[in-house]
């Protein structure tokens, strides 16, 4: 019994399907839960007024913007190194839905912005890095769509992905370069005694875990359609030779 | 490998095509941007340096996709691929070869458009070596790009896409460069931090760009 017998499209499909329902029941309870008590349930800030509950959507939607590109990274690796395919369709499924958290993450931004800043955009070193790594989504998505060959595509793409992750993180470090900017610091860490009082926090974590949840039942369905794909092309192509 | 810099010298030169291309380029962003944004001397001077860099960088993306593309056309890198040469050497001379022809004339041609964008004096020399510094990884990373989209038909946006986020840190710390040197502050800092992205782009972005070849050649 080890990890690896999931690299097994057969296998994958049989336990995905099983998992699958679980999953998307449980991410749309807490999404919706914490949605819910996060816009309705919670008091108002006493400056920023309604405005504060945008944070159930950014906050989260930004921390799975990161998170589905090191997913992918690790999913790049895995191919690289031990050529399951999965792990390549897997990586390939989750790039758009990084691609809508990032746009996510800066669209509510955006909207929370406007009454608080005044504007609608700032080159900030947060908000600029959010913005490259919306580039670095397209540029990963376009170079899958481009090359026609499945297994070159892969290729390519996981290799673009390692040193995509390289020079994002330079980019983060290289804006940080200007000033601090307007975007304050991170507002959750695990090393605090009490990070936002507790009526906020709570709805938040929910929220949190419903994204990740989301973000999972989002990346099983899309790669279990890829793998049907996959096995199309397969059958199309044994009828042909038939 | 010495006759494989000369030999793609040789081409860059006789076939025209990318040598003078992205020197003209860059010579017309740097009489375009006066033209669009007027022509006062204070405002000029406070955006030279970023447009200089930007015009730059633009100037080497032109070029890019013939790096590979004609001898991946020819056959010719196949046969380079399978020489004794190992094909990371091969990359990397590639890659100096688009240096010689984009960066170091961009690179040498700068302050003179830095006076027509009236660049204050303390920044030529600052320019001159951020250039000279910067556009290695420029044409290193862009080597990469290219190695990427070497199989694709027309991949000239394709590689656009690509580079233009890869090209950031090189940009922003490059530019930054020329705005302290200019404004009279130290530029230490982001000197050595651009100095650091070329040394380790040139020393291990050709892995990459070999392993991105072998996967379009097989």
């Amino acid at each position: 019994m080890s990890i690896w017998e999931y690299a097994n499209p057969k296998k994958f499909m049989q336990t995905s399907a099983a998992v699958l329902p679980w999953l998307a029941g449980l991410s749309a309870l807490c999404v919706a839960v914490g949605l819910v008590w996060g816009f309705f349930l919670t008091p108002d800030d006493y400056r920023q007024g309604s405005t504060v509950k945008i944070i159930y959507l950014h906050v989260p939607s930004a921390m799975m913007a990161i998170n589905a590109w090191a997913m992918m990274l690790v999913t790049s690796l895995i191919w690289l190194v031990r050529r399951h395919h999965v792990s390549a369709l897997a990586a390939k499924a989750a790039a758009p839905v990084g691609l809508t958290f990032t746009v996510i993450a800066l669209v509510t931004g955006a909207f929370w912005g406007q009454p608080m800043w005044g504007t609608w955009w700032a080159w900030d070193p947060r908000l600029t890095s959010f913005l490259i790594l919306t580039l670095f989504y397209l540029g990963y998505i376009a170079l899958w769509q481009a090359v026609e060959n499945p297994d070159t595509a892969a290729d390519l793409t996981a290799v673009l992905c390692i040193v995509g992750s390289v020079f994002a993180g330079l980019s983060r470090y290289a804006v940080l370069f200007w000033n601090q900017g307007l975007h304050q610091g991170a507002s959750l860490s695990l090393d605090k005694e009490e990070n936002v009082a507790d009526v906020f926090w709570v709805p938040l974590v929910v929220c949190i875990a419903g994204f990740v949840l989301l973000f999972l039942t989002l990346v099983l369905v899309r790669t279990r359609t890829e793998v049907r794909a996959r096995r199309l092309a397969a059958l199309l192509a044994r009828e042909r030779l038939a | 490998m010495l006759r494989l810099l000369t030999r793609d010298l040789r081409l860059a030169m006789r076939a025209g095509g990318g040598f003078g291309l992205g020197l003209a380029f860059f010579l017309l962003v740097a009489v375009l941007v006066p033209l669009g944004v007027g022509p006062e001397g204070v405002v000029l001077a406070k955006i030279a340096p970023g447009i200089l860099w930007v015009g730059a960088l633009l100037a080497c993306l032109l070029s890019l996709d013939r790096i590979f593309a004609l001898d991946f056309e020819d056959g010719s890198l196949d046969l380079l691929a399978t020489s004794p040469m190992p094909l990371e050497g091969v990359v990397a001379v590639k890659s100096l070869a688009h240096w010689l022809v984009t960066g170091l004339p961009l690179t040498l041609v700068a302050p003179v458009l830095g006076v027509l964008l009236n660049l204050p004096v303390a920044g030529y020399g600052w320019l001159v070596v951020s250039l000279a510094l910067g556009t290695p990884a420029l044409s290193v990373i862009g080597a990469f790009g290219a190695a990427l989209v070497v199989g694709v038909k027309r991949g000239g946006l394709l590689l656009s896409l690509l580079v233009l986020p890869l090209y950031v840190p090189t940009l922003i710390f490059g530019a930054e460069v020329v705005k302290r040197g200019a404004a009279g502050l130290a530029v230490g800092t982001p000197l050595l931090l651009m100095a650091g992205i070329t040394l380790g782009a040139a020393a291990l972005l050709p892995f990459a760009s070999a392993a991105a070849l072998r996967v379009n050649l097989r």
